[in-house]
């Protein structure tokens, strides 16, 4: 897949909390192919803190539109200039990058998708191309509360949807770990994105019922082009860049305690 | 179109503008972005005679106008270079250049070595200024006889250009310099990473999983063009100029310091397209400033 560097322009930028924007981006012409699971680099302009890119995940492809839509969470002076973006604004992204999750392995299969916090942002574009395909996606979505599980509207567009929340405000109250939809598992793999602590117990869930399951890691990175060696997980294989050879990996290809 | 071609001790590029070792991987990986046909040369990442994994994940920190890297060598071996990346790096429209790296003379001189068996590889860089692993060269680079004596060692089994990187963290890096040329390096490149360290204060640990680092970037400019212009006017061979530099105006300053070439790193981060930007602006400065050649302006800083 070719790599490219757009100047894309905002279509529109929408907070759907204090700490999460929703970012519509496009371009005069169409957009590279992309796969669920990469991500984009996004150079941040003008802010005396930040200097390198910020990478964040494919949240969707609308192809009928030409968009690419980026589900951005506030956290430094980077994401928040990002925050700061209006309609027409251009913002220079470089894309596709990494992998992206697996295809579908066999029609019908059930897939469970975990998302915890902002890490629910690239299981959307996921459970998009799963349904389109052929399979069958099972959203287990978590956060610490209601209003941090942003986007319902559209995860239940594409599959069943259970909820997880810290303080109980919706869905079961706990972690993801904790939902019921996990006692009688009824799927063939797993995806996971969101915080460590919660990708172990997922890949410790899946490992102990014997699930295929891919996470999705964030390392911190530089380059996003496997030239820096920044963002090196251990594997397997040994030292390997997350931005080329992951961000997802098979947790059989990993070196974590599960 | 101004003349851009330079010579750096008998290796002549079609310009001045280098990418620094291990910002740019083997080029392959900007194969989609830019042309290497655009460029002096690719310098590609540090090299060692066996296999190095490097140090552990955190292996960055960013910071004002900057970032530290602690990557420590990770490399696959010269043997490797030779037999796969070689092959697919040999017929790139430009220069390619190794950076070499070692932890003991002799794995210097063996790695070198076996670099110069390459027909397409007319120089090597010899990094005797990593900062990043206990036996890095940083060892020997930061006293004149240990730098002289790595220089000496490959010197004899190495006979094209021979570009020696230097570390900023020294007393005077002019007296490394001298000490290098004297022991046969045909150009100096320089400055290395900064040594640096930065904590998170929130958990009370380094950032970096060694604790310490090499920094990069802008942060780092003015004191590379300070080294430069130090070197430049100690030694008779030509000097490469590197540090923090994003702009065709910041390679400006290092030519007028006294650089005959420069190396763009940190900036390959930011926009993978920075070298050849950055050479076509030196042209345009050049047209813009009435200089026919890069050579009116180089070393004009007394």
């Amino acid at each position: 897949m070719t790599k490219q560097l757009r100047d894309l322009t905002v279509v529109s930028n929408t907070a759907l909390n204090e700490r999460l924007i929703l970012l519509r981006l496009t371009d005069h012409t169409p957009l590279p192919r992309c796969t669920a699971g990469q991500f984009v680099q996004v150079r941040i302009d003008g802010s005396p803190s930040t200097f390198l890119r910020r990478p964040i995940s494919i949240h969707f492809v609308d192809e009928t539109n030409n968009e690419l839509w980026l589900l951005v969470q506030l956290v430094g002076d980077g994401t928040r200039r990002l925050g700061q973006l209006k309609t027409g604004d251009r913002l220079n992204v470089l894309l596709p990058l990494g992998n992206g999750f697996s295809p579908v392995q066999n029609p019908g299969e059930r897939v469970l998708l975990v998302g915890g916090g902002v890490g629910i942002a690239p299981l959307l574009e996921y459970g998009k191309y799963l349904k389109e395909n052929g399979a069958t996606p099972i959203f287990l979505l978590g956060a610490r509360t209601r209003d941090d599980l942003v986007q319902m509207e559209w995860f239940k567009q594409f599959g069943q949807l259970h909820l997880t929340t810290e303080d109980g405000t919706t869905g079961v109250q706990g972690f993801v770990t904790n939902h019921p939809v996990l006692s009688e598992p009824e799927f063939d793999r797993i995806a996971v994105c969101g915080p460590k602590p919660m990708m172990l117990a997922v890949a410790r869930f899946a490992h102990q019922h014997n699930f295929p399951c891919e996470v999705s890691l964030e390392n911190m990175m530089a380059c996003g082009l496997g030239a820096c060696l920044c963002c090196v997980e251990k594997t397997v294989r040994g030292n390997v860049c997350v931005c080329t050879e992951g961000p997802v990996f098979n947790i059989n290809q990993l070196t974590w305690q599960i | 179109m101004a003349n851009l071609s330079v010579n750096i001790a008998g290796l002549q590029l079609r310009n001045p503008v280098l990418t620094a070792s291990g910002t740019f991987g083997y080029g392959l990986e900007f194969a989609d972005l830019i042309n290497p046909a655009e460029l002096g040369g690719i310098i590609v990442k540090g090299t060692t005679l066996h296999p190095r994994e490097g140090n552990d994940y955190p292996r960055m920190a960013e910071t004002p106008s900057g970032m530290l890297n602690c990557v420590g060598l990770q490399n696959k071996g010269v043997e490797y270079f030779c037999q796969h990346i070689y092959p697919e790096i040999k017929d790139l429209d430009t220069r390619v250049l190794v950076n070499v790296s070692g932890s003991t003379i002799e794995d210097y001189a063996e790695c070198a070595a076996r670099i110069n068996a390459l027909d397409n590889i007319p120089a090597i860089e010899l990094n005797i200024s990593c900062p990043n692993v206990r036996q890095g060269g940083m060892a020997f680079g930061v006293t004149t006889d240990g730098a002289a004596s790595v220089v000496s060692a490959v010197r004899k089994v190495y006979d094209k250009t021979l570009i020696v990187k230097l570390s900023p963290n020294v007393t005077s890096i002019a007296d490394i310099a001298l000490a290098v040329q004297d022991a046969g390096a045909d150009a100096v490149s320089l400055i290395n990473t900064l040594m640096g360290m930065a904590i998170d204060i929130e958990h009370r640990r380094p950032r970096l999983s060694i604790r310490t680092g090499g920094l990069s970037g802008p942060a780092i400019r003015p004191v590379a063009v300070r080294c430069v212009w130090q070197v430049a006017h100690a030694v008779q061979i030509p000097v490469i100029g590197l540090g923090g530099i994003m702009t065709a105006e910041d390679a400006i300053e290092f030519f007028m310091a006294g650089a005959t070439a420069i190396e763009v790193g940190t900036a390959n981060f930011i926009d993978p397209t920075a070298s050849v930007r950055i050479a076509h602006g030196i042209d345009e400065w050049l047209d813009n400033h009435h200089c026919p050649s890069l050579h009116d302006i180089i070393g004009c800083i007394d």
